[in-house]
This record gives structure tokens, C-alpha cells and sequence, in this order.
């Protein structure tokens, strides 16, 4: 690598993280806050919480598990399993999520006649 | 054991959460359900078909909306051999023993003994005419039916299970130990039949199958065992005809 493109990559990496960890820092207010009215029984306030989340951060597996939550109690089944995938292909050793989504599937599997007829 | 091993590294709230599930049948057409009775095969400890349309009407009175029409269970075995159905015939089985005192299971099954025995009813199911008859007669219900066998099962094979020692020091600990059972239980296999009271015609039909058995020394009886087993697929049943919530618990991650 030549001196001009590593001072390149530099400059880019020390004015890209500063971007990158504010959008984190501020998804991460918005999953806090949406946890905090998720407990308070406020499911329709935490997704919107949790959906601007995503949108800030498309990187932050959590908030993604937490919408799959919070579609899952509003009985969005389809929106719930979209979310618990992108979760999990986020973070694919995370073992909270991974738990999360075996119940959901559990719960899912009961919407789909046995025999198909 | 999974939040124990994540409680250090990561913040985490559990948090109970009902998910609702919507009925798998659009039942609004309708203002009455009949359970009008089903073909019953397998064990005769229990009447299969009796028990059956008993334990789904006091059900969906309590779960659902429908209004749950009280009707004679209908003989839905004598229907089809009047349709020309023809029963599965079988060899009588020897007489038994003089002096024997308990019956084997051969003895204890009617002439419905297996899935393939209640293939040939199939026929009496898609008859639209008697169906749609049955639905006039009732007012034009959503009308419940199928078969039920409920059989007799036994197995052998080697179980798992903990067992208490102790060591030097008297402490107490438990050990899983395999050991080789002989095992007794039934096999429950309904499949539910929605027709639509006006046309006559399936609208959506669901097999279940479960299974229990028990120590060969241990002494249920069957009607007992019949109810273990419903009480494990009447939520997927009801969920067909009315919106269900599912209570349980996750993790919410920040």
C-alpha cells in the first residue's frame, strides 16, 4: 500500500468512527427507551422505538431481537420472523437470540396446519 | 442455564409477552358449530367417538364463539354402511383360554384397528350431499367430524433416568442410569374434520398424533390416558376455529 492511500484509510477510518459510533450511541437510547416502555405494557411505543433503532444502526443485532419481540406480542408473525433472522445474521453465535427465536418457531409452527389439507 | 452464561457479558431483561394467534378458519359465516360425531376405531375401554364430540362441545363452549350445537353424537359407522361403505373385516380371534383373566389386546380392539381400517371412510367424508343434508338440518353449521383411533401400545428399549447415591462422605448426588423397561401406554390419533354446514364440503381437515406410555407395572386406565393425550392438541384444535394467546417469556437485549 502506498503512503497516500494509507494516509487515505486513515483519515477515512478516524472520521468514519466517530459517524459510526454516534448512530450506534443514539440506537442504542432508543432500544433503552423502548425496553423501558416495552416493560410498562407500551408494545405500539417500543416498536416504533426499536424500528427507528434499525434505521439508525441496520448493524445492531439487539435492537433487531428486541422488534422481533415486540412484533411477536403484537402478533405479527411474518414481520416477527424477518426480524429474528436479521438478528441472527447480525450475531449468529448469540445464544439469547438463538433461544428467543427457538420459542418463537415453537409458537409459529402451531399457525401451520400438520397435514396441509 | 443460557442467561447464567450471558448474565457477565451483556445486559439482558426478561420479559413476559402473549402472542396471539389467529384462527387458522375464517368462521365468521357462521353462527353455529356442530361436533357431530366421529368414526371411532382402536380400544373399546373408551368410546372414542362418545368421549370425542363430549370433551370438543364442552370446549368450544367455554373458547369460542360459536354457538355449540347439543345434538346426538351421529352413528357415523352405521352412516357409511348404509352409504355402502364397506367395515374392515378381520378374522375372529381365537377363543381364549379357559380360565385366562385378562384379555389380550387383540381381544380388546373392535374392527377398527389402524389407519389403513379407516381409509375406507374417507368416502363418507367427502359425501357433499349427506353433509350438506346434515347441514340443513341443523341450520347450515360449521360442522366437526373425523376419526379417532386410540390404540393400545406397548415397548421395550432401555430409558434413562436419575438415581440418588451417595458418596464416602455421605453427600448426595444424583446419576443418570440407563436401564431396560418394558413400557405400556396408548397411541392417540385424531383427525378433525371442519365442513362447511352449507355446501357440504371440507374446508380444512388436521392429523394429530401422541403417544404416552407408561411403567408395565403401573395401572392407568384408559379413559385417563384418553384425556392426557386431548388435553396435549386441544389448543392446536381450538386455534382452528378461534383466536388464541400463548403466554411465555423473552429476552430483550440492550
Amino acid at each position: 500500500m502506498s503512503a497516500r492511500h494509507f494516509v487515505a484509510v486513515s483519515l477515512l477510518c478516524v472520521l468514519a468512527t466517530p459517524a459510526w459510533a454516534d448512530q450506534r450511541s443514539d440506537a442504542k437510547k432508543q432500544v433503552e427507551f423502548g425496553i423501558q416502555v416495552a416493560q410498562r405494557g407500551l408494545w405500539r411505543e417500543a416498536i416504533y422505538r426499536w424500528e427507528r433503532a434499525t434505521q439508525l444502526d441496520p448493524t445492531y443485532a439487539q435492537a433487531f431481537n428486541d422488534l422481533a419481540i415486540a412484533y411477536e406480542h403484537e402478533g405479527e408473525l411474518d414481520k416477527a420472523r424477518a426480524a429474528y433472522e436479521k438478528a441472527l445474521e447480525l450475531e449468529p453465535d448469540n445464544l439469547l437470540i438463538q433461544q428467543n427465536y427457538d420459542l418463537f418457531k415453537e409458537i409459529n409452527d402451531r399457525t401451520v396446519p400438520k397435514d396441509g389439507r | 442455564m443460557v442467561l447464567g452464561a450471558f448474565a457477565g457479558c451483556t445486559s439482558y431483561f426478561e420479559i413476559p409477552i402473549e402472542t396471539p394467534i389467529p384462527p387458522k378458519l375464517d368462521t365468521s359465516p357462521f353462527q353455529r358449530v356442530l361436533v357431530a360425531g366421529f368414526i371411532a376405531g382402536g380400544s373399546q375401554d373408551v368410546d372414542s367417538n362418545l368421549e370425542t364430540v363430549r370433551l370438543l362441545r364442552s370446549q368450544l363452549r367455554t373458547k369460542s364463539k360459536l354457538r355449540v350445537i347439543d345434538a346426538d353424537a351421529l352413528p357415523l359407522v352405521e352412516v357409511a354402511e348404509e352409504q355402502g361403505i364397506e367395515m374392515p373385516s378381520r378374522e375372529a380371534p381365537p377363543a381364549p383360554a379357559e380360565g385366562a383373566a385378562t384379555a389380550t389386546p387383540e381381544e380388546e380392539l373392535g374392527p377398527i384397528r389402524d389407519e389403513k381400517d379407516l381409509e375406507a371412510f374417507q368416502g363418507l367424508f367427502a359425501n357433499v350431499d349427506y353433509w350438506k343434508r346434515i347441514g340443513e338440518e341443523y341450520q347450515q353449521p360449521l360442522i366437526v367430524t373425523g376419526t379417532v383411533l386410540f390404540t393400545p401400545h406397548q415397548r421395550s428399549g432401555f430409558v434413562q433416568r436419575e438415581q440418588e447415591v451417595y458418596d464416602s462422605f455421605g453427600r448426595r448426588r444424583t446419576v443418570p442410569v440407563r436401564t431396560y423397561q418394558e413400557r405400556k401406554g396408548y397411541i392417540l390419533r385424531p383427525t378433525f374434520i371442519f365442513i362447511d354446514g352449507r355446501t357440504g364440503e371440507t374446508l380444512h381437515s388436521e392429523t394429530f398424533r401422541e403417544e404416552v406410555l407408561y411403567s408395565i407395572n403401573q395401572s392407568t386406565p384408559a379413559l385417563s390416558s384418553y384425556f392426557e393425550l386431548m388435553d396435549r392438541l386441544l389448543p392446536t384444535f381450538l386455534n382452528t376455529l378461534s383466536a388464541q394467546k400463548i403466554r411465555g417469556t423473552r429476552v430483550l437485549l440492550k
